[in-house]
């Protein structure tokens, strides 16, 4: 009996405990931890020698900078650079670095590191994804040890934004050659762990030189099945799903008071490609047929659930040199046929429509597909891996037209290239960006950049479908992320969770 | 004996080296070029070149073919284009994952299935055994992924019971990784319980028709234990086969339910690699899968000599 009691005062005491335990934990503080849910997982953590998005979706801003970084708001502001200064003629920049960085080695960040950065990425045996960046620097010159001058081959408007690109991050000669198991930057979180094929984590950086971040630990995690997303987020087993991959459960979400879903732009304008080069593509008046043939808002509403804004030329809305060119590609079926007719295709024609896997381009696919049909053009869909489009499309230009979603911030450069996959030659086009590139007054520079909307626009060189949007999905306790997407990042230096 | 076991190994060994050329080929005919995928769109061809070189991709078919297969014979399996890491610490690390899962499934599925077998094959044309054929028809019926989904809805996501998917680590104690696996491993046993439980009441109801089974009811054997001492042993040759080829579906046919799990096992390595063209890790973990294959079938052939006397000195 004695026994017994002492054996029932025992569970009273642990169930006591146990209760003040669970009490405690309510009354702490603020969460410091995040479970950040993406849908690939980036194959290693070198941005400087892959394209894959995943790959600066961790560790931009969060692990590695570059000399200047992208905001919020797609503005380029300084980072590793706290100032810099222009030459008369614009052809050397001198840059002042941030005393006191070092990166999460101890090893000191100097003006070396910038030359060797800078100079590995542009050097011969770079595989560096977009080498095109440092096409126009001439050399690399340390000066001091926090300054830094970058002389250019020619004037350049485009050297600070091309510099915040997760591709132009600061690297330490020591360590770069494990940067992608293990990677060494000077950003506010170091990295922690790799769990592959299902987590990255990182940790606060305790000596990082800037604005320390809030929280202590970023775990990324990969779900790709987009009903194993819903589940997880459902669940609370991610936080955030900065990149929600069903946008059919989004309303469900919206309706949740536990959660808070984050509308915004990204840089990605998402066009039907047209091969300018191959009959009867390569005739202006049947690419103006296909414009007016797309009914843009049956897209949106049918392969995007609404989410995404229309575009009339290959330029984001958000940006402020931005027009709205939308009118010349109305939905007018009439017009497309009598424009097919001016052709000579009164009876239409056949072309193929080469689709890659985004949901975007099959689900939208399928809808321009009969858009087209309406009008007399018949498509024959083929669906591609993304390795089979870069091969066959990309590469290979053996296509009539193709849905893509082109996410690199301010590419409209990309039609002043005749080798590109579209094919799209046209010399004033190519001679207003060559002006532009070498153009360093901001008003001058929106004047340029507004004509070559309407030019591309008029010579309908592809379909414009919509600016692709960021829907995203939260914890409604979390603050801080980015809502839109100036380059593909998740930037968590100044995230938090509210009481 | 010693003549079975050399026979089945030497068909072991050029099995394997067929598969071998046939994987290599085929995989190398597939379109797509792995350094333009890992470049993305706006690389140079410069860079291409330079990438490629670094890969070894600038090498010929044949010398490739016999790098990577000298390779595997001294246990290197070379480096994932993509991740960057040895494929075989990759391979190791998934196997982590892939084999427990599989063994749990097979493990349920066999605890459901043999019972539920015998059940049915003793009280054949009775209720119990139409309700027995009855579930086995919904469990072969029911696609495993479906399966699974309503297991998370309901266990994960309403209850709180599992989390949704991912694994936690066997760092974190052996219960809680099994707990992380338990409901994968439901989701893929019940669909192979309910083949396995349609072998084994057929099989077991093929014996029991027999003359010996007779012989032993008419020494006055009951019917529970004339089954346990001479039926099941001689029903266990089909159930056998079924078992073997289920483990090698399950280590490699997780695909979908590691997808819907979220868990990082082989399988999803292969989908992965695939989509990226790491061809290196495509060859290397198929072939690996290929060897399992084989080795469970030479298993289950030693594994039939022993239940079965007759075949030992039969070849």
């Amino acid at each position: 009996m004695k026994r017994h009691s002492r054996g029932l005062r025992i569970s009273a005491v642990l169930v006591l405990a146990f209760a003040s335990v669970m009490t405690m934990g309510n009354a702490q503080a603020a969460r410091t931890d995040i479970t950040v849910g993406m849908q690939l997982e980036p194959p290693n953590l070198d941005p400087t020698g892959a394209a894959a998005a995943a790959i600066d979706e961790v560790v931009y801003a969060n692990v590695f900078e570059g000399l200047t970084r992208f905001g919020s708001n797609g503005s380029v502001n300084p980072a590793l650079a706290s100032e810099w200064s222009v030459s008369d003629d614009g052809k050397t920049y001198t840059f002042t670095l941030q005393e006191g960085v070092k990166f999460h080695d101890g090893a000191d960040f100097t003006a070396e590191d910038v030359k060797f950065s800078l100079d590995r990425a542009r050097g011969e045996t770079s595989t560096n994804a977009q080498k095109q960046l440092f096409a126009n620097i001439d050399s690399v010159n340390v000066i001091d040890d926090h300054t830094v001058e970058i002389a250019l081959v020619a004037r350049d408007g485009n050297l600070l934004f091309n510099l915040a690109w997760g591709d132009a991050i600061m690297v330490d000669e020591a360590t770069i050659d494990d940067a992608a198991i293990m990677p060494v930057g000077t950003g506010p979180f170091t990295f922690a762990n790799w769990v592959q094929g299902d987590k990255i984590e990182l940790a606060k950086n305790p000596n990082y030189w800037g604005v320390p971040a809030k929280l202590d630990k970023v775990v990324f995690k990969f779900i790709s099945d987009p009903t194993a997303a819903f589940a997880a987020t459902m669940s609370g087993d991610v936080d955030t799903f900065p990149v929600f991959p069903a946008p059919e459960n989004l309303a469900q979400f919206d309706a949740d008071p536990r959660f808070s879903v984050l509308l915004g732009s990204t840089e990605g304008e998402t066009i039907l490609s047209i091969n300018n080069q191959l009959a009867p593509l390569d005739d202006v008046r049947v690419r103006k047929a296909i414009a007016h043939a797309i009914d843009r808002s049956a897209i949106i509403d049918g392969a995007m659930f609404g989410y995404g804004t229309p575009i009339g030329s290959h330029f984001a809305p958000h940006n402020p040199a931005y027009i709205d060119l939308t009118a010349n590609s109305q939905f007018d079926p009439a017009l497309s046929k009598k424009l097919l007719a001016e052709a000579g295709l009164a009876d239409g024609f056949t072309t193929t429509l080469k689709l890659p896997p985004p949901s975007y381009a099959r689900r939208g696919g399928e809808i321009i597909a009969a858009q087209l049909r309406e009008v007399g053009i018949n498509v024959e869909i083929s669906n591609l891996e993304w390795a089979q489009w870069l091969e066959q499309v990309f590469r290979g230009k053996d296509y009539g037209l193709t849905i893509v979603s082109h996410t690199e911030p301010m590419d409209i450069n990309i039609y002043a290239k005749p080798s590109y996959y579209f094919q799209y030659d046209n010399m004033s086009f190519q001679a207003l960006m060559a002006a532009f590139n070498t153009q360093t007054d901001p008003a001058r520079r929106t004047v340029m950049l507004q004509q070559a909307q309407t030019i591309i626009s008029e010579d309908y060189v592809n379909g414009f479908l919509f600016q692709l949007a960021k829907t995203g999905v939260a914890n409604a306790k979390i603050k801080g992320l980015w809502k839109n997407s100036p380059t593909q990042a998740n930037d968590m230096t100044g995230v938090y969770w509210e009481d | 004996m010693l003549h079975y076991l050399i026979k089945r190994l030497t068909s072991l060994v050029l099995t394997l080296l067929v598969a071998s050329v046939v994987l290599f080929v085929t995989i190398e005919i597939v379109p797509g070029d792995p350094a333009s995928f890992m470049l993305g769109i706006n690389a140079q061809a410069e860079t291409l070149e330079a990438l490629r070189t670094e890969l070894g991709l600038d090498k010929s078919k044949p010398q490739r073919y016999w790098q990577w297969l000298t390779g595997m014979l001294q246990g290197d399996f070379g480096k994932s284009y993509t991740y960057k890491t040895p494929v075989a610490a990759m391979i190791g690390e998934r196997m982590w994952i892939s084999l427990p899962l599989t063994l749990f499934a097979l493990l349920i599925s066999t605890l459901i299935a043999f019972p539920a077998g015998i059940y049915a094959a003793s009280r054949r044309g009775r209720i119990g055994d139409a309700a027995v054929t009855g579930m086995t028809q919904l469990g072969v019926a029911i696609p495993n992924f479906w399966f699974a989904m309503l297991l998370v809805s309901f266990f994960a996501i309403k209850l709180g019971w599992f989390s949704s998917g991912g694994f936690i680590g066997w760092d974190q104690g052996l219960l809680v990784g099994l707990k992380s696996l338990l409901l994968p491993a439901i989701a893929l046993a019940l669909p192979q319980a309910a083949i396995l439980t349609r072998v084994t009441r057929s099989s077991l109801l093929d014996v029991l028709s027999e003359d010996y089974m007779r012989t032993a009811r008419a020494k006055g054997m009951s019917k529970r234990s004339a089954i346990w001492r001479h039926g099941l042993r001689n029903a266990m040759i089909p159930v056998l086969t079924i078992l073997g080829l289920q483990f090698s579906f399950l280590l490699a046919g997780a695909i979908i339910i590691e997808k819907v799990f979220y868990l990082p096992g082989l399988g999803l390595l292969v989908f992965q690699s695939i989509a990226q063209r790491d061809l290196i890790v495509v060859e290397s973990v198929v072939m690996l899968l290929v060897f399992a294959v084989v080795l469970v079938t030479f298993l289950v052939d030693l594994a039939y000599a022993w239940v079965d006397p007759r075949l030992r000195t039969r070849s």
